[in-house]
């Protein structure tokens, strides 16, 4: 019998978010991004409490976990504007990403630069997105993507035919049981209609058990141990492999240390590896060691959130669908004025977060996902965002656009 | 003629358009010989010169602080405790303090504004015998949106009709809602129509505030205003399903929603609903410069009250440059003739007509030609004229 294998990856992203920006503002500054005088949105602020919160301490462990055990692999996606941000105010945190992956054992995954939709609005401005984020790649860790990933894991059928087309090997989704039906998460797939690509899909209960309710009293499986978590792997018997695909700033961000993520993240691997069935692989190694058990057909678009697992988090509520049609409603005329700038802060606000601080969906019960939005209410953030955009045709029309 | 004057704002500390025609009101009486003591519910170091304002606080506390809507008040006590104060409570209060301050006055009438003040304004009148004019500016329906509303203000309300000597209301419209919804007959109700003292707008400066909208104007759009208020009485919903009609026929329009208030959330969805939230610009609530350039930048003011009692803002409108579209449904419409005027729940209509000025600027241009003309005619010393020979009637009984 072959070997099993943990593919774990770990997602790291921040938006460039919105100053407080209003009518006022409009077709006066166009500094939608310069947050030092808004505390709870000032991006620099929050890249450098993250950092020492969750990046630093999280690749100085991994960093150990490579050098300790030649078994040990990880993946990686680091948004284009993420990396953008780290470049100006954290060097320090860029530098240990870069660290990581010279090691030859820590894989990235390909997405688009600026963390957006563009995918389901404008296909050719999505392609550009995408070509964007792997030259930034390659200029800072001398690496070329061959996996790729959707933002907020937002997957269909499309898509892989799109990555197979693009020339990609894997592409990476939620593996949603409902969607599934029979099939698990722990093998290979292949997506409908594709020939090579293959598609590697979260195992979601067990990346959750870690994400989301590692430091929850009320589960009765806490506290999560590294003894417990490898028991659960090991008694699994019907699996090749186990996509844990998580966001990166669960270690340090949304598990806090005294919550001992970090000594799960420093025990657990070595615990997995005690048995030397075992092992970590990076998506490429996964794509090579495994065939496809079967073809997964999925029409519709599946995300990695929620309980939907759709992207109603994103567009589905009114505000948020003018909101993001009106962006992309301005494509063409953007592109055409030359105007590196003004594309740019368009690509900006094409960031998905944008429109998830719209969502309205929890809203009435008030609860966790408001720790993830600066603003009060959605309300406000859809008031703030469509002050850019109205600022946004301002500058169009100056350039001669018909807005 | 001595006035005790009892109301619950003043500018800079108001929220809204009674503080303001209290004020003004005030100022127009003082000139035609009433010496008024106005007190206040809460601390204020804002001097007028023709009257005397006093804050009306318990004894144990040393101020009063109002937050800009009407629900709550902060009282800072004597001993530098800090108390957060609901506005019922804040109302017994007042009533309570009124009562001690009156105590060293002396004064003629009785002059009470809106149910906050009646109970003051009764307790008042039974310690002194003097007569009690309750001046009514909305009534609970207004406020409620045309609803029943809360029953216990309702009370107030009609204890306050029933005691008063005389009811003044600010429109024929208020005069017939007390009449109907509290039994009151019509003969011990008068009308005195609200007006507005020029001498209270600053002028514009020649920088608009809203750039961006004056910018796109250049480029062929519209605006189209409303100030005021986000709530229920206002009647914003209608007014944003007719824009979205609007924007069918004329797509290059602004809609300009200038205020903050309960309803704020559902107009946002409702805009985003009508398709038409990249033309919606919510500026939240605006004081001073931001507030008078948004009167000038617009093409069109639209007042499209549910119920107004009378509605202070379509003549700002006019006094800043721009004609005005006004409901029936209020009392403004009784005295402003060159307008453009619907019914509130008539949305195809005020679509109509929103497109029709637009697409017409000599209309647009008349229609603001003869409002100013009638704007420049009006003043409150009518209204205190009416109000010193109801004073007068009151206090030169013809029985001892």
């Amino acid at each position: 019998m072959s070997k099993k294998a943990v593919v774990l990856y770990l997602h790291a992203h921040q938006p460039f978010r919105l100053r407080h920006y209003t009518i006022f503002d409009a077709a006066k500054q166009h500094n939608y991004f310069e947050t030092e005088n808004d505390y709870d949105y000032d991006n620099k602020r929050i890249i450098e409490k993250v950092a020492n919160k969750s990046y630093i301490p999280t690749n100085r462990k991994l960093l150990d976990l490579l050098n300790k055990h030649p078994g040990f692999h990880v993946n990686l996606s680091l948004s284009g504007v993420f990396l953008e941000q780290l470049e100006k105010w954290s060097p320090d945190t860029l530098k240990s990403f870069q660290e990581l992956v010279k090691t030859g054992r820590v894989e990235i995954a390909s997405e688009t630069y600026h963390h957006s939709l563009a995918f389901f609005y404008n296909r050719e401005e999505f392609e550009i997105q995408v070509e964007m984020h792997r030259k930034k790649i390659k200029e800072l860790f001398d690496v070329t993507p061959t996996v790729f990933r959707n933002t907020e894991l937002a997957y269909n059928n499309e898509l892989a035919e799109w990555a197979e087309s693009a020339g990609f090997k894997g592409i990476l989704a939620e593996g949603w049981d409902p969607v599934l039906g029979w099939k698990t998460s722990n093998y290979m797939y292949r997506p409908a209609g594709t020939k090579n690509i293959k598609l590697l899909l979260k195992n979601y209960k067990l990346s959750d058990d870690i994400a989301f309710r590692f430091g929850n009293k009320d589960w009765n499986e806490w506290p999560l141990t590294a003894d417990k978590f490898t028991n659960w792997l090991n008694e699994t018997k019907d699996a090749e492999l186990f996509n844990l695909f998580m966001d990166y700033e669960t270690f340090g961000e949304h598990q806090w240390e005294d919550k001992g993520i970090f000594d799960f993240l420093e025990h657990w691997p070595a615990k997995w590896l005690e048995n030397s069935e075992n092992t970590f692989m990076t998506f490429s190694q996964a794509i090579e060691a495994f065939e496809p058990k079967a073809e997964v057909d999925m029409p519709n678009t599946i995300t990695w959130a929620d309980a939907e697992r759709d992207l109603t988090a994103w567009i589905g509520n009114p505000m948020q669908q003018q909101a993001i049609k009106a962006l992309y409603d301005f494509s063409q005329k953007v592109i055409d004025t030359n105007d590196w700038d003004l594309i740019e802060d368009w690509r900006k606000l094409q960031t998905s977060d944008h429109f998830y601080y719209m969502c309205t969906k929890w809203f009435s019960d008030g609860d966790v996902h408001a720790y993830f939005s600066p603003y009060k209410s959605p309300y406000e953030g859809f008031i703030n965002f469509m002050n850019t955009y109205q600022d946004l045709r301002f500058r169009l029309s100056e350039k001669g656009a018909e807005v | 003629m001595k006035v005790l004057m009892l109301g619950w704002e003043l500018p800079p500390h108001n929220s809204g358009g009674l503080g303001v025609a209290c004020l003004q009101l005030s100022k127009a009486l003082a000139k035609s010989g009433a010496d008024i003591d106005f007190i206040l519910p809460y601390s204020s170091d804002e001097k007028y010169e023709f009257m005397r304002v006093t804050s009306a606080q318990p004894k144990n506390v040393k101020s009063i602080f109002k937050s800009q809507a009407y629900d709550s008040y902060k009282y800072i006590l004597q001993d530098g405790k800090e108390v957060s104060v609901s506005i019922a409570d804040q109302q017994q209060a007042y009533e309570i303090a009124v009562g001690e301050i009156i105590k060293g006055k002396e004064f003629d009438v009785i002059h009470a504004h809106d149910w906050l003040t009646f109970r003051a304004g009764l307790r008042a009148k039974q310690q002194t015998g003097k007569p009690l004019i309750a001046h009514v500016h909305s009534i609970e329906r207004d406020r409620a949106g045309g609803k029943h509303g809360n029953p216990l203000v309702r009370e107030i309300e009609y204890t306050g009709f029933m005691m008063a000597d005389r009811i003044i209301a600010v429109s024929g419209r208020v005069k017939k809602m007390i009449a109907e919804d509290y039994s009151i007959p019509e003969d011990k109700i008068e009308v005195v129509h609200n007006s507005i003292d020029q001498s209270f707008l600053e002028p514009l400066d020649t920088n608009n505030a809203y750039k961006y909208l004056e910018y796109m104007k250049g480029q062929g759009w519209s605006v189209v205003v409303n100030i005021g208020r986000l709530t229920i009485q206002k009647g914003l919903p209608h007014f944003l399903r007719a824009a979205g009609e609007v924007a069918k026929f004329a797509p290059k329009t602004f809609f300009l929603i200038v205020g903050d208030g309960e309803q704020r959330d559902e107009l946002i969805e409702l805009a985003a609903e009508q398709g038409i939230a990249d033309r919606v610009i919510f500026t939240g609530f605006q004081r001073g410069k931001n507030w008078r350039d948004a009167y000038s930048v617009a093409d069109l003011f639209v007042m499209p009250s549910v119920s107004e009692p009378f509605g202070l803002t379509p003549l700002e409108a006019v006094a800043y440059g721009t004609p005005a579209m006004i409901s029936k449904q209020s009392g403004i419409s009784e005295v402003l003739q060159n307008c453009l005027k619907v019914d509130y729940w008539d949305e195809h209509e005020m679509a109509n007509q929103i497109v029709g000025l637009l697409q017409n600027s000599s209309l647009r241009d008349e229609l603001h030609q003869n409002a100013y003309r009638e704007y420049e005619r009006m003043s409150w010393s009518k209204a205190a004229n009416q109000l010193m020979d109801i004073y007068r009637s009151h206090t030169e009984k013809v029985f001892a």
